[in-house]
């Protein structure tokens, strides 16, 4: 269920260059169920910004009624949010869309989790919950530079973790598809959540695998109202069918969207 | 008696307040926030004989206190909306105005035709003011003659009265809002996004995918409220406003401006409430001014030349 609610900040600090980690305190945590979905945060009461901004839930405390999203400061609304301190609260609905399917994989069987940048923070609730699960979780992680890396050692308490940067600065030199290439990790299923161009590459590369890919749009309502998310659908020739980013996903099943 | 409660060709309202076309989809997704019989009224998605896919995306882009949108009249058709959508809303008690768009006179006329006939629809909403089709809509839009002649053929189709929605995009609205009057219209809806544009201003390249897109939310409403004050006091047929409301007050200023009722558009994407609370804070607002119907401040803006309001400094 969708709620709306003025959230509290527990805490709030940056983890790395430009990307902050915000833990917020309220009831509407009840509501959320799956790993993957977002909230539309309201980062000031006035209209400047006036739409909210869609940020995923990276991990959530049930008891504690907390959640926790990371962000990346890339422009006016992200900036504003990154000046308020502990104890203030914002506005945020959600949960929105519809998340990883934890149940896809059984005990014993493998994931391969991969993120691109501030496409990341969305598998970290995902690879604990599998972990708990007893699925075998591997993840590769790919960043601009190391300044950039955040998060790798929560990954790495929870399994086997890659970095790539694209300047070589920690990790492999490039692309989370050039670690793909130089490992066989043969995994049962893989998740994925990043820039589009790195999706697209990340689908074809596994294109006998099941996936599960966590697309990216420009959003309005947040809730399937406006038709401002839509994407095309693989294989449909009329090009009338589509599906909303915001309530339809933003996880996909592999091949069937168009990224 | 409530002070909110208002009577308008082929529309009985329990208040005001609507959500505008296109920023309320056909009601599903708001009704998981409360009970849509709550409403005024609400203004549907713009529907279209054909299924319709629109722009490409991105669609939407953020400007000062603004939006800019380039949807495209993505519908599922007339025949969806039908048997689906107006289906659906059937069991909220609450007047449906059918927001109709076509690229020819003869798609006009099939979807007010039929979609008149269905038990929901008290009004429909002729949009001949969509900035982001390129056949149709905004040409229909800003030829007062063309108006007419559209008006006219809806109007001798229609089984319910007939409200025509203006486009800012026009030198003289005035004009057009004449031009429709003439043609049979019952009412008027104003005003539909003024279209602009935003770029990238490290490339230098469009942000939005149709280029330009119509502006929405509290940018455009002195623009609003100038059109509506200006029209109002020009032809006798009733205005439902809209542009940039976001509260009771927004709602009070177009009432004083001139119109009969109030919608609200941008502002549902900000706050899934906003109808509700408007309303509630409405009725308390006008109680505490001990306003007994909120038309006794219906085109109070209208004083003659030199009277102005005196703001304290
Ligand atoms: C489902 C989903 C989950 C997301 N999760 C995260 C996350 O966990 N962490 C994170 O840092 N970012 C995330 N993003 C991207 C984030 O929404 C944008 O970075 C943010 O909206 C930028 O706002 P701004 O005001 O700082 O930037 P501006 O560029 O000033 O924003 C202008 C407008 O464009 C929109 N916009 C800009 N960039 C994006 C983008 N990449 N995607 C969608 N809309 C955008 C904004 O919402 C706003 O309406 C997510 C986006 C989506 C769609
Ligand atoms: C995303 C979006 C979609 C819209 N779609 C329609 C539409 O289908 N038909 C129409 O007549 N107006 C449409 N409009 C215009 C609104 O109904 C309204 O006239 C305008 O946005 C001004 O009101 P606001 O500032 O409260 O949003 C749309 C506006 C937005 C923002
Ligand atoms: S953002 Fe409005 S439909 Fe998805």
């Amino acid at each position: 269920m969708i709620k709306q609610q003025n959230m509290m900040i527990v805490s709030h600090q940056s983890i790395a260059e430009d990307v902050y980690e915000l833990t917020l305190q309220g009831s509407l945590v009840r509501h959320m169920s799956s790993p993957g979905q977002f909230v539309h945060v309201k980062v000031t009461a006035g209209s400047d910004p006036l739409l909210r901004r869609p940020i995923s839930i990276c991990s959530i405390d049930p008891l504690l009624e907390q959640f926790t999203m990371l962000y990346r400061v890339s422009g006016g609304g992200t900036k504003v949010l990154s000046n308020l301190v502990k104890g203030s609260e914002i506005n945020v609905m959600g949960p929105l869309g519809s998340g990883f399917p934890v149940d896809e994989l059984r005990e014993g069987e493998k994931a391969l989790l991969i993120g691109g940048g501030i496409g990341v923070p969305p598998l970290f609730e995902l690879s604990k919950r599998l972990k708990t699960k007893g699925v075998k979780v591997t993840h590769v992680l790919g960043f601009q530079q190391q300044s950039a890396v955040f998060y790798k050692h929560e990954f790495e308490q929870l399994g086997e973790t890659y970095i790539a940067t694209a300047d070589g600065s920690e990790g492999t030199k490039g692309f989370v598809t050039d670690v793909i290439k130089d490992h066989s990790f043969e995994p049962d299923a893989y998740f994925t959540c990043g820039p589009t161009p790195m999706l697209k590459a990340v689908e074809n590369m596994l294109d006998h695998t099941p996936g599960f890919i966590s697309m990216e749009q420009r959003m309005g309502c947040g809730i399937g109202a406006c038709l401002a998310c839509v994407c095309h659908v693989q294989g449909d020739d009329t090009g009338l069918l589509y599906k909303k980013v915001c309530s339809d996903g933003p996880v996909f099943r592999s091949g069937e969207v168009v990224l | 008696m409530s002070r909110l409660a208002i009577e308008l060709p082929g529309l009985s309202l329990k208040n005001p307040i609507m959500p505008a076309s296109g920023c309320f989809g056909f009601g599903k997704e708001y009704s998981q926030f409360y009970d849509l019989s709550e409403l005024g009224a609400i203004m549907i998605k713009a529907t279209t004989r054909e299924t319709r896919f629109g722009n490409a995306t991105p669609r939407v882009a953020e400007t000062a206190s603004g939006m800019l949108n380039a949807i495209g009249l993505q519908n599922p058709g007339l025949s969806h909306v039908m048997e689906h959508e107006l289906k659906w809303l059937e069991q909220y008690d609450v007047p449906i105005i059918a927001n109709v768009a076509g690229s020819t006179v003869e798609d006009y006329v099939e979807v007010a035709e039929r979609i008149s006939g269905a038990p929901n629809v008290h009004a429909l909403e002729l949009n001949i003011s969509c900035p982001n089709v390129k056949d149709g809509g905004i040409a229909f839009g800003t030829d007062p003659a063309v108006a007419k002649e559209l008006t006219e053929r809806v109007k001798s189709v229609s089984k319910v009265p007939v409200y025509v929605k203006l486009s800012p995009n026009v030198s003289d609205i005035s004009k057009m809002a004449l031009a429709v009057e003439d043609g049979g219209a019952d009412g008027l809806t104003m005003i539909n996004t003024l279209v602009g544009m935003r770029l990238d201003s490290r490339t230098g390249k469009p942000v939005i995918a149709n280029k330009t897109g119509g502006l929405s939310g509290p940018a455009i409403k002195p623009v609003a409220l100038r059109m509506v004050f200006e029209v109002s006091q020009k032809t006798s047929l009733p205005i439902i406003a809209m542009g940039g409301v976001q509260n009771e007050y927004d709602v009070i200023d177009f009432i004083s401006a001139g119109a009969s009722a109030v919608a609200v558009g941008t502002a549902n994407f900000v706050d899934p409430l906003v109808c509700p609370t408007i309303i509630q804070n409405l009725q308390a607002l006008l109680k505490e001014w001990q306003i007994d119907h909120i038309h006794e401040l219906k085109g109070r803006s209208w004083m003659s030349v030199g009277e102005t309001a005196n703001y304290r400094t």
